[in-house]
C-alpha cells in the first residue's frame, strides 16, 4: 500500500469509524464524543500554529472566544449561516490582527505577547458585560440553532454537525501538511534562518499559519455555542489557552491526528477521575509529567517515531 | 451439602432479620426499591469552593433527614454529587452525565450564574428537571427555560427592592456602591439603583472589582466624600482582604456600612481587622447567629445541619458556614419532595408532571421544610419570594433589627414559563 493510500485509509477510517459510533455509543459517551469532536477542532487550529510552524501561542483563547461571540451576538441578527461564518472570519481577523505585532516578537516574547492580548479580550469581554453578560454569558435560543432545517439541539444532529466540522478540519490540515505551504511551515519549525535564507518569506508564512489557525478555532468557538447553546466569558479565559496546548502536547504536537487523541484522552482522564476524587486535576498534572517523561513526542508522536514513520 | 437447621441458628436468623428490618422496611410500600436519583452539581473546586462545602453538608443533613422519614413516595434518596469545578462547561458536562449515564431523575445544587446559565440548555434539552440554589436573577428574567427552577432561594432583584427601602430611611440616601465585576455584582448594580432611587436616593458612584484582584486599596480613594451609605457586595477568596482593607482605609470615620452577607460568607466576624464592622449592617437571607427568638424549626435546622449558634460548626469553631445562602439546599431538598410527591412522581416519564407540581406549589409556610420563613413560589417566572433579614454587628454577632415582608420583594413578572411546552 503507498504512503498516500496509508494516509487516506487512517484518516478515512478514523471519520468512518466516528460515524459508525454514532449509531451505537450510549447517550452519554455520544454526547461526549460531539464536544471532544468541536474541541478537537480547536486543537487542531492550534497545532498549524504549535505543531508544525513552532510557535508556542498562549493567546488562542482569544480566536475561540471571538468566533463564540461573533456567533452568539450576531446570530439573532444575520441568521445561523451567516453567524457561523461571522465567527470563522472574527477567529482569523483577530488572529491575523494579532500575528502582526506578536510575530515581530519569538519565543518566550511570543508566549507572553499573545497570552497579554488573549487576557486583555477576555478582560474587553468583561468590560462590556452590558452586551457580553460578562462572565455570566448568555444562553444561545433554541430558535437561533437551526441551520438548514436542521434542530441543532437535537442530539443526533448535534453530533453530526460536530463531526462535518471536525471532518473539515482534519481534512484540512491533511492537505495542508502535504502540501507547500505546510511544508514550508515545517521547515521554519526546523531552521527559521535556513527558510529565510533559501527565500521563504517566513513572516508572510507564520502569518497565513495564524490566519488558518485563527479561522479553525474561532469555526470551533462558533460551533461550540450553537451546538451547547451557551456562550461565556470563561472560555476566554487563560485556562482555554493553555488547554489546547495540553492536548496537542498529549496527542502529538506535528501530527495531524494527536489533536483528536489528546482531547479524547485528556477529557475522559478528567471525566474518569473525578467521579474518584475532587483532585482530578491533581491526576491529570501527574498523567501529564508521566507522558512527558516516558513519551515526550506525545501520544501520536510516539506512534510515528516507533511504529508508522509515515504518520502525518 | 445440606446443613441441619438448628433452633439457635433459626433464632440467630430471625434476630439479624429483625434488626435490619427498619432500614428496609420504610421503603417496602413504594411501588419499586430503587432509589430516587438526584443528581449534585457541586462546586468542590475553583471559586465556589467555599460555598460548595457547606451547601454538600446542608444537602447531606437534608437527604438523612428525608430518607428517616420514608423518603420520598416511599423510596429512598440517592444522592448522586459531581464536582463542577465551578466551570459552565464542565457543569454542562456533569448536567449530562446525571442525565444519561446515572439515570437521575433530577439535577439539583448550582450556586454561580455561570455554571447555571452553562449548563441549564443541557438540562432543558435533556428534560431534566434542573433545580439551582443560585440567587441568580437569570431564572425570573426568562433567560434559561421550563425545566429550569428555583424554588429554594431568592434571587438578587427581590432582595435589592427589599433592601432600599430600609436603607434610605435608617441609613441614608447618598449610596456608593462597591460591587464584584461580575454579572452577579452588575445586578446588584442595576437593581440597587433603581430601587434606592425610588425611594429618593441617588448612587453616587458605582465601583466595579474585578473577581480575582487581591489588593483593593486603589479602589477606596474612589468613594465620593459625602457618600452617606457604602453598598458592598463581594464574593470570592479574596472577601477577607477586601473588608480588612476597608477598615484600614476608612477608619474610625466611616460612612454607614450596608453590605450583603456574601461579603462575608464562611469568615469570622469576629475575625482580628474587623472590629470596625461594629455596628454595621448586612442582608442575610437566614439569621448566621441564632437569635433570642429564633423558632423551633429554625434550632431544628441549625443543629440537624450541624451549625452552632455563631454560625460555624459545631465540631470546628474556626469552619463558619455560609449560612446566609445554605439554606436554599434544604428547602429545594424538601420542594422535590414535596413536588414528587404531589406529582405521584414515579420516574423519568413524570418529570413533566414534576414541573407542574413545582409550577403550582404556591405559598409555602414557615416550618420545618421552611426554616428561614414562609415562602411564595412564582409558578409562571420558576422563581420563589421570601422574606429578608437586616442584621446589624453589635459585639461581634450578627442581631437581626429587620425583617422585610414578602411582598415588598415582589416585582412584574418578566416571563411565563408554563407558556413553554414540556
Amino acid at each position: 500500500m503507498s504512503e498516500r493510500a496509508r494516509v487516506l485509509a487512517l484518516h478515512g477510517g478514523l471519520l468512518v469509524l466516528l460515524l459508525a459510533l454514532h449509531f451505537v455509543l450510549p447517550p452519554y459517551h455520544h454526547g461526549n464524543l460531539a464536544r471532544i469532536m468541536v474541541l478537537a477542532s480547536y486543537a487542531a487550529g492550534y497545532n498549524i500554529v504549535f505543531g508544525y510552524t513552532g510557535l508556542l501561542s498562549l493567546g488562542h483563547a482569544l480566536f475561540f472566544a471571538a468566533g463564540m461571540y461573533a456567533m452568539g451576538l450576531s446570530v439573532p441578527h444575520i441568521g445561523t449561516g451567516t453567524a457561523l461564518l461571522a465567527g470563522v472570519a472574527a477567529g482569523g481577523i483577530g488572529a491575523i490582527l494579532l500575528g502582526l505585532l506578536a510575530l515581530r516578537t519569538r519565543g518566550v516574547a511570543f508566549m507572553i505577547v499573545t497570552l497579554m492580548f488573549a487576557q486583555a479580550g477576555y478582560l474587553t469581554i468583561l468590560y462590556f458585560g452590558a452586551w457580553t453578560r460578562g462572565d455570566e454569558g448568555f444562553v444561545i435560543a433554541r430558535a437561533s440553532r437551526m441551520l438548514w432545517g436542521l434542530d441543532l439541539s437535537d442530539a443526533a444532529h448535534r453530533y453530526l454537525a460536530a463531526l462535518a466540522l471536525f471532518a473539515l478540519v482534519l481534512g484540512a490540515c491533511l492537505w495542508m501538511v502535504r502540501a507547500p505551504f505546510g511544508r514550508s511551515l515545517i521547515a521554519i519549525r526546523e531552521n527559521e534562518p535556513r527558510a529565510a535564507m533559501l527565500g521563504y518569506d517566513t513572516f508572510r508564512l507564520k502569518l497565513a499559519a495564524m490566519a488558518a489557525s485563527g479561522a479553525i478555532s474561532g469555526a470551533a468557538g462558533a460551533a461550540y455555542a450553537l451546538l451547547f447553546g451557551y456562550a461565556g466569558a470563561s472560555f476566554a479565559s487563560v485556562e482555554y489557552s493553555i488547554l489546547p496546548l495540553l492536548w496537542v502536547l498529549l496527542g502529538g504536537a506535528g501530527t495531524v491526528l494527536g489533536p483528536f487523541i489528546g482531547t479524547l484522552f485528556m477529557f475522559y482522564l478528567i471525566d474518569l477521575s473525578s467521579g474518584v476524587t475532587s483532585a482530578y486535576m491533581l491526576i491529570a498534572g501527574i498523567a501529564l509529567v508521566l507522558l512527558t517523561l516516558f513519551a515526550p513526542r506525545g501520544l501520536m508522536g510516539t506512534v510515528r517515531a516507533r511504529l508508522w514513520r509515515w504518520l502525518p | 451439602m445440606t446443613r441441619k437447621l438448628s433452633r439457635r441458628g433459626a433464632l440467630t436468623t430471625l434476630a439479624g432479620g429483625a434488626a435490619a428490618l427498619p432500614l428496609w422496611a420504610r421503603y417496602t410500600h413504594a411501588q419499586t426499591a430503587e432509589p430516587i436519583k438526584v443528581g449534585f452539581q457541586v462546586h468542590r473546586t475553583g471559586i465556589g469552593a467555599a460555598y460548595g462545602r457547606w451547601y454538600d453538608r446542608t444537602t447531606d443533613a437534608a437527604v438523612k433527614l428525608i430518607n428517616e422519614g420514608g423518603g420520598i413516595n416511599g423510596r429512598e434518596v440517592a444522592m448522586i454529587a459531581e464536582d463542577d469545578g465551578t466551570n459552565p462547561k464542565r457543569g454542562a458536562e456533569v448536567v449530562e452525565k446525571f442525565a444519561n449515564q446515572h439515570g437521575c431523575d433530577v439535577a439539583y445544587g448550582t450556586l454561580f450564574s455561570h455554571v447555571v446559565i452553562g449548563s441549564a440548555p443541557r438540562a432543558g434539552e435533556l428534560k431534566l428537571p434542573y433545580f439551582v440554589v443560585s440567587e441568580g436573577h437569570h431564572v425570573a428574567s426568562g433567560m434559561l427555560n421550563r425545566y429550569t427552577l428555583q424554588p429554594g432561594i431568592t434571587d438578587v432583584r427581590s432582595q435589592v427592592l427589599a433592601m432600599a427601602p430600609f436603607v434610605a430611611e435608617n441609613l441614608g440616601k447618598k449610596v456608593t456602591m462597591i460591587f464584584a465585576d461580575f454579572a452577579f455584582g452588575h445586578d446588584h448594580r442595576d437593581y440597587f439603583t433603581k430601587a434606592i432611587e425610588a425611594q429618593g436616593g441617588e448612587v453616587l458612584a458605582h465601583i466595579a472589582i474585578p473577581p480575582n484582584e487581591t489588593s483593593f486599596t486603589r479602589y477606596f480613594p474612589k468613594i465620593p466624600r459625602d457618600t452617606e451609605v457604602l453598598y458592598h457586595v463581594m464574593v470570592g477568596p479574596s472577601v477577607l482582604t477586601f473588608v480588612k482593607e476597608l477598615g484600614e482605609f476608612f477608619g474610625p470615620s466611616a460612612p454607614a456600612l450596608f453590605g450583603f452577607i456574601d461579603s462575608l460568607e464562611a469568615v469570622d466576624i469576629a475575625s482580628p481587622g474587623l472590629e470596625f464592622l461594629e455596628g454595621t449592617y448586612f442582608w442575610e437571607g437566614m439569621c448566621r447567629d441564632a437569635q433570642p427568638d429564633e423558632t423551633e424549626d429554625e434550632a431544628f435546622y441549625r443543629a440537624t445541619v450541624g451549625v452552632d449558634a455563631h454560625g460555624a460548626a459545631v465540631e470546628d469553631p474556626q469552619d463558619v458556614s455560609t449560612y446566609g445562602h445554605m439554606f436554599g439546599c434544604w428547602v429545594t431538598m424538601h420542594a422535590i419532595k414535596a413536588g414528587m410527591e404531589a406529582a405521584g412522581y414515579r420516574g423519568p416519564q413524570d418529570r413533566a408532571a414534576l414541573i407542574e407540581a413545582v409550577e403550582a406549589m404556591g405559598d409555602m409556610p414557615h416550618s420545618r421544610a421552611y426554616p428561614q420563613g414562609p415562602m411564595r413560589f412564582n409558578g409562571r417566572t420558576h422563581q420563589v419570594f421570601g422574606q429578608q433579614y437586616i442584621s446589624r454587628v453589635e459585639n461581634g454577632r450578627l442581631v437581626r433589627v429587620h425583617t422585610t415582608a414578602i411582598d415588598e420583594s415582589l416585582y412584574p413578572d418578566e416571563v411565563d414559563y408554563t407558556q413553554q411546552p414540556l
